[in-house]
């Protein structure tokens, strides 16, 4: 064990196929997709595409966390994932600790400003100017940490659908420099009018549930929600009489340098990223037991991360899967929700099923695993995720070898 | 370093316009006067040009050289995100959206511009904070070059919201 | 055919925002994408809109884009074929 491990304590979701880590395990379980007609968000495009929405108003969201219900969505569902993630660290009272707070969303309070601006454009009167004094990405951070009385960093990472992975990496670099004690990190986005417009003018999104990988696919769905997991450096580890999940062994961030918004025929950034995180977890190809996917559905994304897979694993690819095709693309979030599968993963043993697939890519010599399953040996597990900005990032989830 | 239509390097004043103009203006008749050779540079939101452009004034003094593209990474924050194009691209979801202005409601896709003109692989990180806390911004470049993650950086501060913008851009190598 | 590929030559550059090309620099058969003119993949979706705003037609399927936006004349084509199905 070297001093500058990093451990991992627990971990807290809530997204569309559950509000907290054991209903999201029951819907893999049962293979319960979360993709429905939206409920909670107003659109034109009520009837176009379906989304993953958490099940819950903002009044439930704001009961479950503690905070008013007036406040942005974003942070409402950050809250209630960052408390679950505390409480199933089991490390007592936060405030006997140095805690930091890294989160990332790219959103910030889009879906109050959204709501300003339609009475606005209305009557100039009108439209609560409160509403859009948290719009900025950092404010959701900020009222998150006060409401789960953290204050000694905080800090907010805004680089896409990488943002939470990138939140990730940054905790893990504050505990080995010792600037804290405990962090909480991860991501959190809400789904909001402005982003679905975005994807269909881009037209990636899928009008039926998205198939990652599969041969048919022809985009994303959007989803929402948070996670986060609690790290503790090894010193602290030491000192506590604590059961990890497991350990942050490697983690790096490249960038594809190719496009805004398309990732490169050859995936040279998700390439770069998973070849310095499996040599930072200092692990070959072999040792790798199971790669969450990034995964989205898209067409040039799924292409450019096989071919990358293909080209760091040969003919021995891990299982892999794209929980994504359960919980849709929760973009700011996704890093942190799937960091929490991929680290539950390593504690028991799961393999997650990816939904809705049925044709081999042509381009790939590899296909998905589509059914859940439990108690598997798994030593190693690397979650991907990937972002416009060619932003590139893999986390490697490892067990204590004793 | 890019304020008040001014551009400093190194502390010293090395281009300027009138301070009336607008930034549009400014933003254009900069990228004539430092390269015109990126049409590019054109479809980009405001935050994209004022990095890309501050990156130009500084590589092309003193380029990184002799580095692996992986090896050069970015580290910026500010204070507004992208909410300059957020607002934007809001105004335009009323009439026709437009897909090339929703690109840059990101804001780490000015990291991707610039790491696409120069071809820079290494690690980028993106915070937003109130205000340019150098502290923060140096100590996470100095640990990125202690561990090996990357061997050069830029980093600094790139803000901008309507009229008012800031631009602080620093050059590391170990 | 010739005044449609001319007003389409200006609709490109003001919707594209290609503020080094002039209009009369496009060639009607030069290829839009890649070695031609350059564009990328969000211009195509630009395009899109540009057809939807000024021609009325809407493309729902993406993949077909390389096909009808490979020059000014492909465009030209497709949007005289559209007109004259709906006349």
């Amino acid at each position: 064990m070297s001093g500058n491990d990093v451990w991992v304590l627990g971990g807290g979701v809530i997204c569309g196929i559950g509000n907290n880590v054991r209903e999201c395990i029951t819907s893999f379980r049962q293979m319960k997709p979360g993709m429905a007609t939206m409920q909670y968000l107003s659109s034109t495009h009520r009837d176009s595409f379906p989304v993953v929405e958490v099940k819950a108003d903002n009044a439930t969201l704001a009961a479950k966390s503690g905070l008013p219900a007036h406040i942005s969505r974003t942070a409402l569902l950050s809250a209630v994932a960052a408390k679950e993630a505390w409480e199933s660290a089991q490390l007592g009272n936060i405030r006997e600790y140095r805690v930091g707070l890294v989160s990332a969303n790219t959103v910030g309070g889009m879906d109050k400003t959204e709501d300003f601006f339609a009475e606005y454009l209305q009557d100039n009167q009108s439209g609560r100017l409160r509403d859009v004094v948290n719009h900025e990405c950092g404010s959701i951070t900020e009222l998150v940490a006060d409401a789960l009385g953290i204050r000694h960093h905080v800090s907010t990472i805004s680089t896409a659908c990488s943002s939470s992975a990138n939140a990730i990496m940054y905790g893990a670099r504050l505990l080995r420099n010792n600037l804290v004690d405990v962090v909480i990190a991860g991501g959190t986005d809400a789904l909001t009018r402005f982003t679905l417009n975005g994807f269909n003018t881009l037209m990636i999104l899928d009008q039926q549930a998205c198939r990652p990988f599969d041969d048919t696919r022809t985009g994303l769905n959007l989803g929402e929600g948070a996670g986060y997991i609690v790290m503790v450096s090894d010193a602290i580890a030491q000192k506590m009489d604590i059961k990890p999940w497991c350990k942050l062994t490697g983690y790096a961030n490249a960038n594809d340098a190719y496009h805004q918004t398309a990732s490169s025929p050859d995936g040279i950034g998700n390439y770069l990223a998973m070849q310095q995180a499996m040599e930072m977890a200092g692990i070959g190809p072999e040792d790798m037991s199971y790669i969450n996917l990034h995964g989205t559905g898209t067409l040039n994304n799924d292409l450019s991360e096989g071919t990358a897979i293909q080209r760091l694993f040969g003919n021995a690819v891990p299982p892999v899967s794209s929980t994504k095709s359960f919980t849709g693309h929760t973009l700011g979030a996704s890093g942190g929700i799937e960091a929490v599968f991929a680290a539950l993963a390593v504690k028991e043993g799961y393999l997650y099923p990816n939904a809705q697939f049925s044709h081999q890519m042509k381009e790939l010599s590899f296909s998905p695993v589509t059914t859940f399953s439990e108690g598997n040996v798994i030593n190693n597990v690397m979650s991907n995720s990937f972002g416009f900005g060619g932003n590139c990032s893999s986390l490697v989830f490892s067990k204590e070898i004793s | 370093m890019i304020r008040n239509n001014r551009i400093y390097r190194n502390n010293e004043v090395i281009w300027e316009t009138p301070e009336d103009q607008s930034l549009p203006d400014f933003l254009r008749a900069a990228y004539d006067h430092f390269s015109g050779q990126y049409p590019k540079f054109h479809k980009m939101d405001h935050l994209s040009k004022l990095g890309w452009l501050a990156a130009e004034v500084l590589l092309q003094h003193r380029p990184f050289t002799g580095y692996a593209p992986e090896q050069v990474g970015l580290v910026l924050a500010n204070r507004s995100a992208s909410l300059d194009t957020d607002l934007r691209y809001f105004d335009s979801i009323k009439d026709f959206p437009s897909p090339a202005l929703f690109v840059y409601t990101l804001a780490n896709i000015v990291m991707g511009e610039i790491s696409i003109r120069h071809g820079f692989k290494g690690e980028n990180a993106f915070f937003t904070s109130d205000t340019y806390d150098e502290g923060l911004i140096m100590g996470y470049t100095r640990q990125l070059l202690y561990e090996g993650a990357v061997s050069a950086v830029l980093c600094g501060w790139v803000e901008v919201m309507g009229s008012a913008y800031e631009v602080i851009l620093h050059q590391v190598e170990k | 055919m010739e005044n449609l590929m001319a007003t389409l030559k200006a609709q490109i550059v003001e919707q594209l925002n290609l503020q080094e090309v002039k209009p009369e620099d496009i060639g009607d058969d030069m290829p839009l994408f890649k070695d031609g003119l350059g564009l990328d993949s969000i211009d195509a979706l630009e395009l899109i809109v540009l057809l939807q705003q000024h021609y009325q037609i809407r493309i729902a399927n993406p993949e077909k884009g390389p096909e009808i936006f490979h020059s000014v004349r492909t465009i030209a084509d497709f949007i005289t074929a559209h007109q004259q199905q709906n006349k």
